[in-house]
C-alpha cells in the first residue's frame, strides 16, 4: 500500500508526518532544526527521497538543507545567493526607493523530472535555480531586473517571491508570484518575462489596474490544464483560462475572498479549496469558525468543509505554503495553523482530523506519495 | 591554539559538540580566527558574516576577556589571552527575542 509523507515547515523546525494510505494513523517525527525557521521543505518529483529545506533565522541568515533519504539524514549545502549583476532599488514600504537586499529562501521548488534542479524563491525578490543538487545557485536575472522592478514593493511579510509552478507541458514555462508586485511568466527559460496581472484590481494601490504591485497570496494549476490558473489575491479569488493573460474574480458566495492558500484537487481540475480569512487587518479565520471552501465549478459557487474542524473560538491563519494535496485515489488534503495544528482529509475535503495539534506556527505543508 | 566557542544552533549546524580549537600563524584577528573556522566548517559561511560584504551579521557579538568586541575592526589584534588559548573567543547570537 502507498504510504503518505507530509514535509511540515514550522517557525520551530521542521517535522515529517507519516502515514499509510488509510491515512488514519500517523507518526510524528521532528523537531529537525529545532529552533530554526523553515519557511518550506519539498520533494523531487522525480525522487521522493531527495528533499530540500529552507532553514533561516534572523541572527545566522539562510541554510540549504538537503536529504536524500528521505529525511532520515540531512546535509547543508549553498547557502551563497547573490544578486547578479547591479543590485538595483525597488519601492519600500514608505513609497521610497531602496536597494535590493537578501533575506531568505521562501519556496523551493525542484524540478519535475531532475532531482538535481531545484529553484528557490528569495526575499528581496528573485528567483534561483541550483542544478548541482543545491550546491551552488544562479540568480535568474531577468526578472528581477524587469523594468517594472522599481515599482516592486514588499507586502506584509515581505518582498517574497513565495511561489514558483513549473509548467508540466512546456519545459521553458514558469510562473511565479511576488508579493506585492503579482504574477509573472516566462516562456524562455527565464531569459524574459512578462507581468501577468491582466484582470487584477487591487484598492490598495494608486491605479487599481496597474500592471504590477498586486498582492497575488498564491497561485495554483492542475497539472492536466496546465493554461489554467487559480489565484488567491490579497483579496479576491481569481481564475485565469490563458496562463495568465487575463483574470476574473472567481469568489462568488465565499464569506470573504481574503485569504492565503489556493490548491486544486489531485483529480478534478475544477475542485479547488481556499481558506477564508476575515480581512487584511484582522488574519485570522471569520466568526471563530475553521472552515475551508471547496468549489467543485471552478469557482463562484463555493461550499463550506467544516466536519472535524473546529466551529467555536478558533483564530488561527493559515499561511500561503501550508495547504497541500496528495494524489491518491482518495484525494488527501492538509494544511497547517499559526496555531500549530496539521488537519488532514482522506476524502476530498468531507471530514477532517486533526493529525498533530501543538507544533510551532505552521509555515508550510508539502504531501508527497510513496511506493 | 585559539579556543572558539559558538552558539548551540551553529554548533548544531556544523556538528560540533564543544569549543572548537584552531591554528593560527601570526596576528592572531578577529578576521584570521573566522576564516579559520570558516576553511575547517564550510557550512557556516553566511551564518556568521554575511557572505558578500564580509560584515558580521547584524545579531551577532564577538565577546572575550569579558569585553564586547563586536564593533572592533576585523583586523584588530585580538586580546592576549584569547591568543595564547587562555581566553575563548566568544560567538554570541545577540540577546533579541526568538
Amino acid at each position: 500500500m502507498s504510504r503518505v509523507r507530509l514535509l511540515v515547515g514550522t517557525r520551530k523546525g521542521a517535522f515529517t508526518l507519516t502515514a499509510d494510505g488509510t491515512r488514519r494513523d500517523w507518526q510524528v517525527s521532528g523537531p529537525h532544526f529545532g529552533g530554526w525557521e523553515i519557511y518550506h521543505i519539498n520533494g523531487s518529483p522525480a525522487d521522493p527521497d531527495r528533499l530540500y529545506a529552507s532553514q533561516s533565522s534572523s541572527w545566522f541568515g539562510q541554510v540549504i538543507q538537503r536529504s536524500d533519504d528521505g529525511g532520515q539524514s540531512w546535509q547543508p549545502v549553498g547557502n551563497d545567493f547573490t544578486y547578479t549583476g547591479e543590485v538595483g532599488e525597488h519601492l519600500w514600504y514608505d513609497g521610497t526607493p531602496r536597494p535590493w537586499e537578501f533575506k531568505r529562501i521562501w519556496h523551493l521548488e525542484p524540478s519535475r523530472t531532475d532531482p538535481d534542479t531545484v529553484y528557490a524563491g528569495a526575499e528581496d525578490a528573485a528567483l534561483y535555480r541550483s542544478t548541482d543538487g543545491g550546491q551552488k545557485w544562479k540568480e535568474l536575472t531577468a526578472l528581477r531586473t524587469h523594468e517594472s522592478g522599481p515599482r516592486w514593493q514588499p507586502g506584509a511579510g515581505g518582498m517574497c517571491l513565495h511561489t514558483i509552478i513549473l509548467d508540466p507541458v512546456d519545459p521553458d514555462r514558469i510562473f511565479v508570484a511576488i508579493s506585492a508586485a503579482g504574477a509573472f511568466r516566462t516562456d524562455d527559460g527565464g531569459a524574459t518575462w512578462q507581468p501577468i496581472n491582466r484582470g487584477l484590481r487591487s484598492a490598495q494601490i494608486p491605479d487599481e489596474d496597474a500592471e504590477v504591485g498586486h498582492c497575488v497570496h498564491r497561485l495554483a494549476m492542475h497539472p492536466s490544464r496546465p493554461e489554467v490558473l487559480f489565484m488567491q489575491k490579497h483579496w479576491d479569488v481569481m481564475r485565469s483560462d490563458d496562463a495568465g493573460g487575463s483574470w476574473r474574480e472567481i469568489s462568488g458566495d465565499l464569506p470573504t475572498d481574503f485569504g492565503f492558500p489556493i490548491i486544486v484537487h489531485a483529480h478534478e481540475p475544477d475542485t479547488v479549496y481556499v481558506v477564508p480569512i476575515t480581512s487584511d487587518s484582522e488574519h485570522y479565520v471569520p466568526d471563530g469558525k475553521l472552515r475551508v471552501y471547496r468549489s467543485r465549478s471552478g469557482g463562484d459557487e463555493w461550499q463550506p468543509l467544516t466536519t472535524g474542524l473546529p466551529q467555536a473560538n478558533c483564530y488561527v491563519n493559515v499561511l500561503r505554503d501550508a495547504m497541500a494535496i496528495d494524489t491518491l485515489e482518495d484525494c488527501g488534503i492538509y494544511f497547517g495553523t499559526t496555531g500549530g495544528q496539521v488537519y488532514g482529509s482522506a476524502d476530498g475535503g468531507d471530514s477532517w482530523a486533526p493529525i498533530v495539534r501543538d507544533l510551532p506556527a505552521v509555515l508550510s505543508v508539502e504531501a508527497q506519495v510513496l511506493p | 591554539m585559539i579556543r572558539v566557542v559558538l552558539p548551540p544552533h551553529l554548533r548544531n549546524l556544523a556538528q560540533i559538540s564543544g569549543e572548537v580549537s584552531v591554528d593560527i600563524s601570526g596576528a592572531v584577528t578577529q578576521r584570521r580566527v573566522l576564516d579559520a573556522i570558516e576553511e575547517r566548517y564550510p557550512m557556516l559561511r553566511g551564518t556568521i558574516r554575511d557572505r558578500g560584504t564580509g560584515q558580521r551579521r547584524a545579531y551577532v557579538r564577538f565577546f572575550a576577556c569579558a569585553e564586547d568586541l563586536s564593533n572592533e575592526p576585523p583586523d584588530t589584534p585580538l586580546p592576549a589571552r584569547v591568543a595564547t588559548g587562555e581566553e575563548p573567543f566568544l560567538v554570541v547570537g545577540a540577546m533579541a527575542g526568538g
